[in-house]
């Protein structure tokens, strides 16, 4: 009876133990839900080899030498043209907007010089702000753009090594040349950080009051559920503020990342992607029963975030499925605007879609948060 | 105009019906106690009537307002106690009392807050964490941060429960006080000394309401007669008359039996075969309590929490 160890007491604990993971719903597909996700993510989404990336050709003239270029670089399996630009500005628009990873300018002469031996060359833009992605794309190009052209040429594989060096690939890797990584992970922290801490601050909004039972006093007193809201809210838009303006500073002079947009622009975006992430919180806590409850969908949400989103891991390497669900997610946008804004300078024009998308959060988030929004105990 | 005017009121969770057809009226100055067992709906019937809770059916006005339609004006004018202490433990007395003043919009705000501290003789400890204070000191908060406003109507929700008896006579004589000023209290209780302290009462069992009125009313519609056992072995005797058609009751009160039945006939017949078979034992008529009618109410009605 007084023995320091009884099977029967602890089979008491154990039984106990099981009613109540049972009757936690959301814990318990937490702990279904949350290594199937980590499994589907990783092991399809997830590829750090990205393949068919979207690429702008600037040409001019569409002589045979260009046709077999386009379709040996098609073949790499790293170039998808759906762009042609018909100048080098359009094209450097549609890199600044993140809408093509490379650019391609097969100048003019470029046949006449072919068939003159006359060293010719084909340029390479490739948008750097995340070095992993462009590198791939890269270092297969110089074999395989001099064997499309020697077989353009009828020449055979013998003659092709003697032919070697004839054609040059001129590479420019925009925006970050000496592909330090920093320049991609530094801003995106930013996001990263500010989902972490925002949506797990205001996702217990309610739920404490709830919890410490002054939920009840609170709703028995003159207060509407927008008020309600807002009292909730604006506080942590306040602490974001200060989490940003440390992130910043810190990115500039811990990290020396360059800051070659508008400070203004990067701000109000920053501003709307943080009242759409407490927005997102307070939608959340609407939902949760307890704060357990609501840091755990806190969890739920951040995994796939930092997943999918294109902080982690190269957004165009994953499949279209996986780029889908990334487009339903705040920070995804949030880190095309930033990576944009800072790295590549862009202004309004460029970001207006991304911007539009955060706007879009904030509209649904607000919506779904006051519908859900119990104002009685029903 | 009646402060509370509720008819057919019913609410229903699940397929447990907790609210029954509940009709209730209270009229302006009254101090109405709402009485019934645990779980018998006195909070849900509460909270209807503060706009907390929607009723599945039923109508009715608190204070002139619709309680469908116009909750957010019922809020402005009732004060309702929660049964738990529902003010925040991590803010100090006069932060919560700063917060309720500003939300009722009470101007100016330092003025009500101090007038409210001076009145609970909480001045000093106005900077003490709400969560440190005893349960008898949160009661009386609670009830000062209610008042503040000066609602007309005050809905209390078992105020008293797990306080010591002395505050809660000053918690009664401080509702009277205020009673007698206008305001209009219904207050929901477990206690029948404090039913008898109330104008009127209003007795609910399992969602139905059972019985309206004043104390003596209440206890002379019940019908019931009391009679008062005294002599030996009295454990025996009550073993004896339980279960004795006309018994209904038998409970054991110091060192008398106080035996109750509604039907006076079948009851003085199983008492007089008592009073032959037990030596000593005398019967004389006493007079029936609330709480006997209360006990008779509960064993009468059906138990739909099971």
């Amino acid at each position: 009876m007084n023995s320091v160890f009884s099977f029967a007491r602890l089979g008491a604990l154990l039984i106990k133990e099981f009613i109540q993971m049972r009757r936690d719903r959301i814990t318990f597909a937490m702990m279904l839900g949350v290594p199937l996700m980590q499994l589907v993510l990783f092991g399809y989404a997830i590829n750090n080899d990205p393949k068919s990336l979207p690429a702008a050709l600037v040409a001019t003239s569409s002589d045979p030498y260009t046709r077999a270029m386009v379709s040996a670089l098609q073949t790499t399996g790293y170039y998808r043209f759906d762009n042609v630009a018909q100048s080098a500005a359009e094209a450097e628009f549609l890199m600044s907007r993140g809408d093509v990873a490379f650019v391609v300018t097969i100048p003019a002469d470029f046949a006449r010089r072919v068939e003159r031996g006359d060293n010719p060359q084909i340029l390479i833009e490739a948008d750097a702000t995340d070095p992993a992605v462009a590198s791939g794309a890269i270092s297969t190009l110089g074999t395989v753009a001099n064997q499309a052209l020697l077989r353009a040429r009828g020449m055979q594989e013998a003659a092709a090594e003697s032919a070697k060096g004839q054609l040059e690939v001129v590479v420019h890797r925009r925006y970050n040349p000496e592909g330090i990584s920093q320049y991609n992970i530094v801003p995106g922290l930013l996001g990263v950080i500010l989902q972490m801490t925002m949506v797990m601050m205001t996702s217990i909004a309610l739920t404490r009051e709830t919890e410490r039972g002054t939920m009840e006093n609170l709703l028995a007193m003159p207060t509407s559920p927008l008020e309600i809201m807002m009292g909730k809210v604006l506080p942590y838009l306040v602490v974001g503020a200060v989490q940003v303006v440390v992130v910043l500073a810190a990115a500039k002079l811990l990290f020396a990342i360059p800051f070659t947009g508008s400070m203004s622009l990067l701000l109000t975006a920053v501003l709307i992607f943080v009242l759409a992430l407490v927005l997102l919180g307070y939608t959340i806590s609407t939902i949760a029963r307890t704060q357990m409850q609501a840091l755990q969908l806190t969890f739920f949400f951040f995994l796939p975030s930092i997943m999918l989103s294109g902080f982690m891991f190269p957004y165009r390497g994953m499949p279209d499925w996986a780029q889908l669900f990334g487009e339903i997610l705040p920070l995804t946008h949030f880190l095309r605007i930033i990576r944009a804004v800072m790295l590549k300078g862009a202004e309004l024009p460029a970001v207006a879609t991304e911007i539009g998308w955060l706007v879009v959060f904030v509209a649904l988030f607000s919506g779904v948060a006051l519908v859900r929004f119990r104002r009685t105990l029903d | 105009m009646n402060a509370i005017d509720v008819h057919g009121l019913v609410k229903r969770f699940g397929d447990k019906t907790v609210v029954d057809h509940v009709t209730m009226t209270v009229a302006e100055g009254e101090i109405v106690g709402f009485l019934g067992p645990n779980g018998s709906g006195k909070t849900t019937t509460i909270r209807i009537m503060c706009g907390l809770l929607t009723p599945d059916e039923g109508e009715g006005t608190v204070l002139g307002f619709d309680i469908r339609t116009d909750s957010l004006s019922i809020k402005r004018e009732v004060g309702y106690m929660t049964q738990k202490f529902s003010f925040y433990e991590d803010l100090t007395i006069g932060e919560n009392l700063e917060f309720v003043a500003r939300l009722y919009r009470l101007n100016p705000v330092e003025d009500h807050v101090a007038r409210t501290l001076e009145d609970l003789g909480l001045t000093t400890r106005r900077n003490q964490l709400a969560g440190t204070l005893s349960g008898g000191w949160k009661q009386r908060l609670a009830l000062a941060a209610c008042i503040m406003h000066k609602p007309k109507l005050l809905l209390l929700d078992e105020p008293t429960a797990g306080v010591d008896p002395k505050a809660r006579r000053e918690f009664w004589d401080e509702i009277h006080r205020l009673a007698s000023g206008g305001l209009t209290v219904l207050v929901s209780t477990h206690y029948m000394d404090e039913a008898e302290r109330c104008h009127r009462i209003s007795y609910i069992s399992y969602g139905k309401m059972l019985a309206t009125g004043t104390v003596e009313e209440v206890v002379k519609n019940a019908g019931l007669t009391t009679f008062v056992l005294q002599g030996p072995r009295l454990d025996q005797v009550a073993e004896a008359l339980q279960g004795r058609p006309g018994v209904d009751q038998v409970a054991p009160f110091g060192a008398t039996l106080h035996v109750v039945g509604s039907d006076k006939k079948a009851l003085q017949a199983a008492l007089a075969d008592v009073e032959k078979q037990h030596k000593g034992v005398t019967v004389a008529p006493g007079e029936t309590s609330l709480e006997d009618v209360f006990i008779q109410f509960m064993s009468g009605s059906k138990d739909n929490m099971a």
